[in-house]
């Protein structure tokens, strides 16, 4: 039989629900290699014992009925989960300890899932390539030195490592499909208000969404039925019917008229990337749809929006750690002295970056010109979508402009680190989902994504786009366990 | 657009968070180069739009008036920096 | 109707200053649990007993909107004649402070729930308007103890997150008087409304007073400053009158007043100057992205208004077309809920009248004196509405009344219990009020003669002998009309 980790959910819950396999040893081969896999860094809190306990106890009582029975999954450290440390990347929440469980995880153990331990990413989300992270990067599987892209860097890595065999993470302007693209896995980042976003240390409220991470699209249409719910806890949650996504999965996508906006043509693109958008369009002409040229006037527009919303909201969401609830404190020689120290020492340069934006785009004199201004420009962001889906029912463009990039190459350059996100931040921005699948190499041999995006509340579209070109695409990521001595 | 030296001290203040004069330069160039950035913004005109503050195409729900979270004192303080069991405890504030 | 004759003027060398006031008043909602999170809102229970995990803003934590609070707001707003707005926005006021622990509050800044409104204050020199520019619904903070250790400040958040409404005055107000008849009728709505109870012992209810000056009869505004979060009436009049002759004496001295926050120091009765000027306060207020705008319809509004009680000013009105009090009777009648509510009760069966003298006058003098609530009256209406009925009927004197009032005090006593158990019921059987006259001028025949022979002023003489015989108890009209016949004889 071939490595229990190199199977997909699907596989693995089919071998439980036919007893060919236990929880027990499910758990017991992600935990083993994941213990050999301790150079990528992926893991901040290993939760590795109290799996196995928790495996045990599955096959004791088996419930086959579960959609997730017995399966060990490790999650972004973003998701507060209920006497499990939760870091968010961050100094500031070092020794934080939830008495409490964010509702997606919640919704994952409700379904037999099993807590493996908490994964890296960029400390408070913010970053691209995992770099920010108080607990230091992360290896991309794909090859040493390179990043795994982020801000679910830790997510994305684990996942093409077969360290656990599907994630979450969180996305707010690209930190699922991002990720997902740079290390050949599969990431979806759902409608505003699919998921709920109790429990998530907030990065910016507008734009934050949890979404399943995964080896193939079937896995994800899974475990984006389990962690997708109305929750009255999140005023933001929206109540609609929510599809079984995953009974519901079909590559029958024939007479499905799919946008090609020509703003996602950026100046220095690599030729690759090029070549990939026109093979995936071609793909989707052989699965029976229509291709249509779209366009999205105000595609350029959105990354300067997004650098002055998410900054502006998370100034303000950060705000919470200050020293004095929980959390690290550097001790001061007054109240004043004792915050100023404390987020000083607590927060990283990049979560200080962004706060200082945040708070100067809100300032007095300066809200009409940066923060009233992105708002407008939002809703013209927006409008372009809401006016393409008059005559479209999905849209396709690349993943990210680039493939993944080594360590160290961008984090003296904000600028260019802000341009990896220039494909999925429109998306965040519109509040829409989003697919982003792998779909063929660069020349380096690093996996390169397609994104696939969807009318809102119409995740089961995108998923089967994804699905009947994932057939035509046949994906087969190239790793070499190069970490595992 | 340049941001200064003397804005950057302002925002760290309301910020509450101290920078050494080195990490306020790199800053400033840092937020500099990122305001010109988004200051493309300023190519399109945006009169009479109306913002976007809330992308969730719902309306605000309402949760009825019951009391229903009971005395957590232990767990609300059992991460607090400080040991003390009934407060929260900050450096002594003078008004 | 507008009058503004407030005189209260600082005067100058022979210039003349008005004063210029707005309130910002901060009442709480009285509702079970607080503005977005199911925690009490009960008050003085032990630190951070009334704390939940979105209180305490742990990470991940969100703000859930109480729909009681909501109503309480536009039934507030309705109570002061505002505009309800079918649309508004909740705001983050962003700063750090020790007992704000998410480090913003959650406020209404651009959009408020209610708009303009009015409340009419009865002055004695006649009605005078003072204009609501807005009310708005936020959290409030919790509490920051700073007298318990001396290096440290201890911080309970039971109040974390209470709903308050803040009315905000326009700068109508033109005298620490004008002050305090505008803050007991807010208060006084509120209570009719069960909006707010109004306990300003417990905070319920507090201000921040804006005050500026200027030259009497000048048209422009003066520069305010704010004095924070007062929390009785007599301190915020005493605010007033120092603030106010500050910022004259420095117009004097050809300074200029900064605009800025103060604080009330109750114990050398002065404001002084609150944040230094280097930490000037920027809040960066931003719609909370945690909300979404909060959209009431007109039907909601509707179900609210057919719920409003028959509020102070039209009580008012009430009183005095039905029952025929005097203006000046009816404002004191209407002025608190439990009062009138009282008076309500005491007239069911019993005049009008005398029982308007007998609250105003005695139970009032009752309640003052053992510093009582109505509601707490040791005299109850029922028993109250007794007594009054047996003046009216004849039963006992007004006097005799005075002594039954007094021996009702101590457990409510029934009247009719005390006046038969004491016999004290009146003399007013004709034949025994003539046995007893005749047995007095039996006894003085001197002094009839000196009567008859016209010396009337010992009418009163025989009166009095006649009272004194009958313990007090003789009906005075029947004693008076008897002695007049006999006498005459
Ligand atoms: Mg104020
Ligand atoms: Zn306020």
């Amino acid at each position: 039989m071939t490595d229990i980790t190199s199977l997909t959910l699907t596989e693995l819950v089919k071998n439980i629900k036919v007893k060919k396999l236990s929880s027990s040893e499910i758990t017991k081969a992600f935990v083993e290699r994941s213990e050999k896999s301790k150079d990528l860094n992926t893991y901040i809190t290993e939760e590795f014992s109290s799996a196995i306990n928790k495996a045990k106890k599955f096959d004791e009582k088996p419930n086959f009925d579960l959609k997730l029975p017995g399966i060990p999954i490790a999650v972004k450290d973003l998701f507060c989960t209920n006497g499990v440390k939760t870091t968010a990347g961050s100094k500031i929440l070092n020794n934080f300890i939830p008495t409490y469980e964010s509702t997606v995880t919640q919704n994952i153990w409700d379904q037999g899932g099993i807590l493996l331990g908490k994964l890296n990413c960029d400390e408070f989300a913010m970053g691209s390539s995992n770099e920010t992270s108080f607990f230091g990067n992360v290896q991309n599987p794909i090859d040493k030195n390179l990043v795994p892209g982020g801000s679910s860097g830790g997510s994305s890595s684990s996942l093409a490592a077969n360290l656990t065999p599907v994630t979450i993470g969180t996305d707010t302007g690209g930190s699922i499909r991002q990720p997902a693209s740079f290390t050949g896995t599969v990431g979806l980042k759902p409608t505003y208000g699919s998921c709920s976003r109790y429990g998530i240390v907030a990065f910016a409220s507008s734009l934050d969404q949890a979404g399943p991470m995964s080896k193939n699209v079937k896995d994800c249409s899974l475990l984006l039925e389990v962690i997708s719910s109305y929750d009255p806890k999140d005023s933001t949650s929206i109540e609609f019917k929510r599809n079984n996504y995953s009974k519901e999965l079909t590559n029958n996508i024939k007479g499905k008229k799919i946008g090609i906006p020509k703003e996602y043509r950026v100046e220095g693109m690599p030729n690759e990337i090029e070549e990939l958008w026109k093979k995936g369009i071609e793909y989707i002409k052989e699965c029976g749809a229509e291709v249509v040229d779209i366009s999205l006037p105000h595609t350029n527009y959105a990354l300067p929006t997004y650098y002055i919303v998410a900054p502006a909201e998370a100034s303000s969401n950060l705000a919470r750690y200050d020293g004095v609830k929980y959390g690290f404190r550097t001790k001061g020689k007054n109240l004043i002295d004792m915050y100023e120290k404390t987020r000083s020492d607590g927060f990283g340069n990049e979560v200080k970056r962004r706060i200082m934006i945040g708070t100067y785009v809100l300032s007095s004199g300066y809200y009409d010109a940066y923060y009233l201004k992105a708002q407008k420009v939002r809703r013209l962001i927006k409008k372009d979508f809401d006016e393409s889906y008059g005559k479209v029912d999905a849209i396709l463009t690349p993943s990210t402009p680039s493939s993944a990039f080594k360590i160290g190459e961008k984090t003296n350059d904000p600028i260019s680190m802000y341009l990896n996100d220039i494909f999925t931040v429109p998306v965040n921005l519109a509040g829409l989902p989003a697919i982003s699948i792998p779909a063929g190499f660069d020349n380096e041999g690093y996996p390169l994504g397609l994104q696939i995006i969807g009318k809102a509340f119409d995740e089961q579209t995108i998923l089967n786009i994804a699905y009947s070109m994932e057939e035509k695409i046949n994906f087969k990521n190239k790793i070499t366990d190069w970490w595992i001595k | 657009m340049t941001i200064d030296l003397k804005t950057i001290k302002h925002i760290s203040k309301l910020s509450r968070i101290s920078l050494e004069d080195e990490k306020a330069k790199k800053l400033a160039t840092d937020l500099s180069s990122i305001f010109e950035f988004i200051e493309k913004l300023n190519e399109l005109d945006t009169k009479g739009i109306d913002p976007l503050t809330s992308i969730a195409e719902t309306t605000l729900k309402f949760r009825k008036d019951e009391v229903k979270s009971q005395n957590i004192r232990e767990k609300i303080l059992k991460n607090s920096p400080s040991d003390n069991e009934d407060f929260f405890v900050v450096p002594k504030v003078v008004e | 109707m507008t009058k503004n004759n407030s005189e209260f003027i600082i005067t100058r060398e022979n210039k003349n200053y008005e004063v210029v006031i707005g309130l910002e008043v901060h009442a709480q909602v009285l509702s079970n649990s607080k503005l977005f999170s199911s925690s009490s809102t009960k008050f003085g229970a032990e630190p951070n007993t009334q704390v939940s995990l979105v209180d305490a803003a742990f990470p991940g934590m969100l703000p859930v909107i109480n729909e009681f609070c909501i109503k309480q707001a536009i039934k507030t707003g309705i109570g002061l004649r505002a505009k309800i707005n079918n649309k508004s926005v909740f705001d983050r006021k962003n700063y750090f402070y020790a007992d704000l622990p998410q480090g913003y509050q959650i406020s209404q800044y651009k959009y408020p729930i209610v708009g303009e409104g009015k409340v009419i204050l009865d002055m004695p020199y006649g009605q005078k308007e003072i204009g609501i520019e807005r009310l708005h619904l936020e959290q409030d903070a919790g509490k920051s103890i700073h007298d318990v250790d001396p290096e440290n400040t201890m911080v309970d958040l039971n109040r974390s997150g209470v709903a308050l409404m803040e009315i905000v005055s326009k700068p109508d107000l033109s005298s620490p008087e004008e002050v305090n008849i505008y803050i007991k009728k807010l208060r006084s709505i509120m209570r009719y409304l069960g909006t707010c109870d109004g306990n300003m012992q417990e905070g319920s209810l507090r201000a921040d007073v804006n005050v500026s000056v200027k030259q009497k009869g000048e048209d422009k505004l003066g520069t305010r400053c704010e004095i924070k979060n007062v929390n009785s009436i007599k301190f915020m009049q005493m605010a007033i009158i120092y603030e106010a002759n500050r910022q004259v004496d420095l117009l004097e001295e050809g300074k200029n007043i900064e605009q800025e926050t103060r604080l009330f120091d109750t114990k050398k009765n002065e404001t002084r100057s609150m944040r230094t000027k280097e930490d000037a306060h920027d809040y960066r207020y931003f719609p909370d992205p945690d909300l979404l705008p909060l959209e009431v319809t007109d039907e909601f509004i509707d179900s609210i208004k057919a719920d409003i009680p028959e509020l102070p000013d039209e009580k008012k009105k009430r009183f005095i077309e039905k029952f025929k009090l005097t203006p000046y009777e009816a404002t004191i009648l209407v002025s608190d809920i439990e009062t009138s509510k009282y008076f309500e009760e005491v007239i069911k069966d019993s005049d009008v009248k005398l029982s308007t003298n007998w609250i105003t006058g005695e139970l009032f003098a009752l309640l003052n004196d053992r510093n009582l609530e109505i509601s707490n009256s040791p005299i109850s209406a029922k028993n109250l509405s007794k007594l009054i009925n047996l003046i009216k009927n004849g039963t006992i004197s007004g006097k005799i009344a005075k002594t039954v009032f007094e021996l009702m005090i101590d457990g409510d006593k029934d009247p009719e219990v005390i006046v038969n158990e004491k016999g004290l019921k009146q003399q007013s059987d004709p034949k025994e009020l003539e046995k007893l006259i005749l047995k007095i001028i039996e006894d003085n025949e001197e002094k009839v003669k000196e009567y008859k022979s016209g010396k009337d002023k010992l009418f009163g003489f025989f009166v009095g002998q006649a009272m004194k015989a009958s313990g007090g108890k003789a009906n005075p009209k029947l004693l008076n009309e008897i002695l007049k016949n006999k006498l005459s004889k």
